[in-house]
């Protein structure tokens, strides 16, 4: 049991960098936009089963097909942003409202896109799996595929962080996020950096879509169990707060292995919860949220 | 003629005779409806109490619950559990002290929590409650679901019945009490209710463990007209938007706005789902995205916002008349 734990530890964090790509998408549409996005998680398992689409059609990678649903899932999160949400607001008469509209609209969405997926894909699980070639690392025999979907949730993750805190546009989005009159005198686009934003938090998930297709295998069905573990993840490391997100993430991939190897993997949503009812008594605004 | 005369200068008493024939209808509806209608009707009387005890609680109050899933699930669940050992009333009474349990416990943890993290938390419950009981189900009995014995459709439909006029009862006097004033000051402005001396936790805890009953005794006597059930079914996250959707359509200021809404819904439900059952994702999803965007005050919102509008354009034609007559003198 306790030699197991060290292992478990490990492949917790290669699975954990997937988590954290799916939150922080998440936590930006949130932090930003002000929209608790319901439909991330089908955006990822529509980077997922489009990732399928693109190997068995063109014989491509799931590198190159994530190259493909990224930006897909951009222009749509871009398009909904533009149009739904921005409506949404205008018709709004103060924050508390809209944000429960745009969820009410989310789980909206999240139907329309369901059905899409469904007529399109079917429900079964559809095999994407690659590069599964064992690697022995550390003593610990991990998948070639976990180390690379690792390594690019990563490398994405700091490029996010840097862009947002050290780049004019960062700068724009950081503006708009907190004070979106005064970014607007200030001269810069705010309904163009909401768009902005809500699409590339929908790039980040049709991105940990083909991520997660390279190790498991997609379905149409898994859209929901994304949204409910990005959740709890940005919840755990703070709304709003993008560092916080791929922290929780890596901790959730740690109890998710731990979980599943020492006990039942039937009972990690319920220790997630666990986790997650705890530390809302004990600090409600997550892990690095502000206060 | 006098009798017209009344009706239509007493609003008062055409809300009677017509909330009456209403009665009448349902009460009647098994002697010609068949099976089959009364069936549905049964499950919309269902909805109706998830919608009216749902905007009792977020209406009021502000926080948005996406629980009612949950204790609608417990009560379904009460039902498969207990339908052999115990007598239907009996089953309807465990079912509510369950869900409203249930609900205190999670009301007394997440009392903290505002505005979104609330939802956030009450969304995930759903999973947490479907995911438990599923192990708990696989474990102990090593199989997934429950068959639920059919019941006399007219017994179920009189019992639907009993319960919304019971939750109306409820809902109308608790609106009118003190501590329904309470519940609306919270919405208004929580820091500010506290400083006029509401007990605003005590008031949130209690209220959303009341709706909780409601919604778990509605959920037993769901479950009779679903004939198998299994985590998926009883702890749909449908059961938590639906009533949403019915009350935000229907309009949560009045009482019988979310009635008229859930009736609307409950019936479009059941007609997409049997005309169109592979297109029901796609219109659900349709209709819930257009109701919150053009009707974020329901259909109660509708006729004033009309009238205004009509108003405005009967102003415009009148100045567009007056227009042409200077332009002809």
């Amino acid at each position: 049991m306790i030699e197991q734990i060290p292992e478990l530890v490990v492949k917790g964090v290669l699975a954990g960098g997937i988590y954290g790509l799916l939150a922080m998408g998440l936590t930006l549409q949130y932090g930003v936009c002000r929209i608790l996005n319901i439909t991330h998680g089908e955006f990822a398992m529509l980077g997922g089963v489009l990732t399928y689409t693109l190997i068995t059609n063109l014989g491509i990678n799931p590198l190159v097909a994530a190259a493909v649903t990224g930006p897909l899932m951009f222009v749509i999160g871009f398009v909904l942003q533009m149009t739904l949400f921005r409506a949404l607001k205008a018709r709004s008469p103060s924050q508390p409202v809209f944000e429960g509209s745009a969820l009410l609209v989310a789980f909206g969405v999240m139907y329309v896109i369901t059905f899409i997926a469904q007529r399109g894909w079917g429900g079964l699980r559809l095999t994407t799996t690659w590069l599964a070639t064992k690697v022995m690392f550390a003593g610990v025999t991990l998948f070639l595929n976990q180390i690379v979907a690792f390594a690019i949730a990563v490398a994405l993750g700091v490029a996010l962080y840097l862009f947002l805190t050290r780049s004019r546009l960062g700068r724009a989005i950081r503006a708009t996020a907190e004070d979106p009159a005064t970014a607007g005198l200030m001269g810069v686009d705010t309904n163009l950096m909401l768009a902005f934003c809500f699409g590339l938090g929908a790039l980040l998930a049709g991105i940990a879509g083909p991520l997660s297709a390279m190790i498991t295998n997609p379905s149409t069905a898994i859209g929901f169990h994304n949204t409910v573990i990005a959740l709890i993840v940005v919840t755990l490391g703070g709304l709003g707060s993008v560092p916080g997100s791929f922290v929780a993430g890596i901790i959730i991939g740690i109890v998710s292995q731990l979980v599943t190897g020492l006990w039942e993997s039937s009972f990690t949503v319920t220790v997630y919860y666990a986790i997650l009812m705890i530390l809302l008594l004990v600090r409600p605004t997550g892990l690095l949220g502000k206060r | 003629m006098g009798v017209v005369q009344l009706l239509t200068t007493n609003r008062k008493l055409l809300r009677w005779v017509f909330l009456a024939l209403v009665l009448a209808l349902i009460v009647t509806l098994p002697l010609y409806g068949g099976r089959y209608h009364t069936s549905v009707l049964s499950f919309v009387l269902v909805y109706v109490v998830l919608a009216v005890t749902w905007a009792m609680f977020s209406g009021t109050t502000g926080y948005m619950s996406l629980a009612p899933a949950a204790f609608f699930g417990l009560g379904v669940y009460s039902m498969a559990i207990l339908q052999h050992t115990l007598p239907f009333p009996i089953v309807m009474v465990v079912g509510g002290i369950v869900s409203f349990a249930f609900a205190l416990l999670i009301g007394l943890v997440t009392l903290r929590l505002k505005g979104i993290y609330f939802a956030i938390f009450t969304f995930g419950l759903v999973v947490f409650l479907s995911e438990l009981v599923q192990h708990l189900e696989t474990r102990l009995r090593n199989t997934h679901g429950w068959a639920i014995i059919p019941m006399n459709t007219t017994m179920i439909l009189y019992v639907a019945l009993g319960l919304v006029v019971v939750t109306m009862l409820a809902v109308y006097f608790i609106r009118r009490s003190r501590y329904g004033l309470a519940m609306l000051s919270i919405g208004g402005n929580e820091e500010a209710a506290g400083h006029m001396g509401v007990n605003t936790t005590m008031v949130k805890v209690l209220s959303f463990a009341i709706s909780s009953v409601f919604m778990g005794v509605a959920g037993v006597i769901g479950a009779t007209q679903l004939i198998y059930i299994n985590t998926a079914v009883a702890f749909s996250t449908i059961y938590s938007f639906m009533p949403i959707l019915m009350a935000v359509f229907g309009g949560m200021g009045t009482l019988y706005g979310p009635v008229a809404g859930a009736v609307v819904f409950a019936y479009l439900d059941t007609m997409i789902r049997n005309e169109f059952p592979r297109y029901f994702l796609l219109i659900f999803g349709i209709v819930l995205v257009a109701v919150i965007l053009f009707l974020p005050n329901g259909i109660a919102g509708l006729m004033p916002m009309l009238q205004e509008r009509l108003r405005g354009l009967k102003a415009r034609l009148r100045k567009g008349g007056q227009t042409e007559q200077h332009a002809n003198t």
